[in-house]
């Protein structure tokens, strides 16, 4: 438990001395959704239709950015063999990264998303629900994401091999986020998709580690 | 259960029989038997991928072996991974140092994740780095990160029950005569604590420093 605070609080440390790296997700994020309703014109009537899945998709993509570095940088350095020889499990470091990479990232998205739902012109019903879904989501991302982030360690032309990796497996994930604002902005209830959010959130809290700490060895190897 | 070795309790140090790597479907060095006891030294030698490396991350256990195995005190060490882990101190290539992170934040990051003593003054002062604590290590030169990084092993020296098993790949590239002498008194000062260290080189003053304490082995007869 203290090893994986001591993780934590060092990637924080790090992506905060690092600087704009850290901020370049959310400011892809921004810059991406504001684009799109210049491309698709400013119709009131599709714009808050489409806007749900717009802002997930560019969240994703967004989350998909800083993955690549999640295990590049202590891989690169040795940093990754010390930390295999410490008395931390890979599963715990796995799990450390996980939340470090989502304080960094998935949090800053789920507080700029409100913003972007106003460009959008949602109706202030679908505010609360977009909110709930990065709240579920954006950790479920964070987590499978550090699979891939472990398996392309080494490889060469690591993030389009990521992306081809990840995107299959976030699929479920917009379909159940984007599904639940659709619901919203319709008036239906939306309980059973945030349930089924937060079944993802909870298998990949429970299998997501553990998958990332094989790949991992297979990668010190 | 186990047959063969006879007299276990009695083996010291670290032991290893008919060790093999393999890397990229390639055998580095196969049927590799050594036998270190406590308180001496292990110089390698040998030539450019004669798998000096290869050998040091094996007994780490950052590399699986291709056959045969690798004891201390008689009991192989895939026996029991998190005891091996915790008794090894191994220095590779890279300095895993953070550049944005200063010289005192990165030693202490590792002292306490590895539960050692977090005072890390000492360390400091035993490769004469204590001026550049505080500086972020994207600032230092290679020379002086490697001092950063060596001073990791001044960590476990002292603290409780730190690692015995030093190994150390080629510790001294980058270094100044003045820290060749500080990392041979570091190093002369584990073996006479009883500890054990391998350490790969190609020569020159750190080799000189050990001479007296170290047995030498030479890789190319392993060559597969």
């Amino acid at each position: 438990m203290i090893g994986l605070c001591l993780l934590i609080r060092r990637d924080l440390r790090l992506a905060f001395r690092g600087g704009t790296d850290a901020m370049m997700g959310v400011i892809f994020f921004v810059l991406a959704a504001i684009l799109f309703p210049f491309g698709v014109g400013p119709d009131a009537a599709i714009l808050p239709r489409i806007g749900g899945g717009i802002i997930w998709v560019v969240a994703l993509l967004a989350a998909l950015l800083s993955l690549e570095r999640m295990f590049a940088g202590d891989h690169e350095d040795g940093s990754l063999d010390l930390l295999y020889l410490s008395p931390v499990s890979l599963g715990q470091l796995a799990l450390a990264k996980a939340i470090a990479h989502w304080l960094t990232s998935g949090v800053l998205l789920l507080i700029a998303s409100p913003v972007l739902a106003l460009l959008y012109n949602l109706p202030s019903s679908a505010f609360l629900p977009l909110v709930a879904t990065m709240a579920l989501g954006t950790p479920t991302l964070s987590l499978v994401g550090a699979i891939g982030a472990a398996l392309t360690l080494g490889a060469r032309r690591g993030g389009v091999l990521l992306a081809l990796l990840l995107l299959p497996l976030y699929i479920p994930v917009l379909i159940f986020d984007a599904g639940a604002i659709d619901g919203a902005i319709a008036g239906r209830d939306i309980t059973p998709q945030l349930m089924i959010l937060g079944g993802f959130l909870l298998a990949a809290l429970a299998l997501a580690p553990w998958a990332t700490a094989a790949a991992l060895r297979q990668a010190i190897e | 259960m186990s047959i063969g070795i006879g007299n276990r309790g009695n083996v010291q140090g670290l032991t290893t029989h008919k060790l093999g790597c393999i890397r990229g479907e390639r055998a580095v060095f196969a049927g590799l038997d050594l036998a270190l006891n406590p308180g001496r030294a292990m110089l390698l030698s040998g030539p450019n991928g004669s798998g000096k490396s290869s050998l040091l991350r094996v007994l780490a256990g950052l590399l699986p072996a291709a056959g045969g195995r690798v004891d201390w005190e008689g009991t192989d060490v895939t026996e029991d991974r998190d005891g091996h882990r915790a008794r090894v101190a191994y220095i590779g290539h890279a300095d895993p140092l953070k550049p944005s992170l200063t010289a005192a934040e990165n030693l202490a990051f590792w002292a306490k994740l590895y539960g050692f003593d977090p005072d890390i003054e000492p360390a400091l002062f035993q490769f004469a780095i204590e001026p550049l604590a505080d500086v972020p290590v994207r600032y230092l030169s290679a020379g002086q990160r490697r001092r950063v990084t060596l001073a990791r092993l001044a960590l476990g020296q002292n603290s409780q029950a730190g690692p015995t098993l030093w190994l150390l790949d080629e510790p001294a590239t980058g270094l100044d005569p003045g820290a060749v002498s500080m990392l041979a008194n570091t190093i002369l000062a584990h073996l006479s604590n009883e500890g054990v260290a391998i350490i790969s080189t190609h020569g020159g003053r750190l080799d000189a420093l050990l001479n007296d304490h170290a047995d030498r082995f030479d890789m190319h007869e392993f060559a597969a």
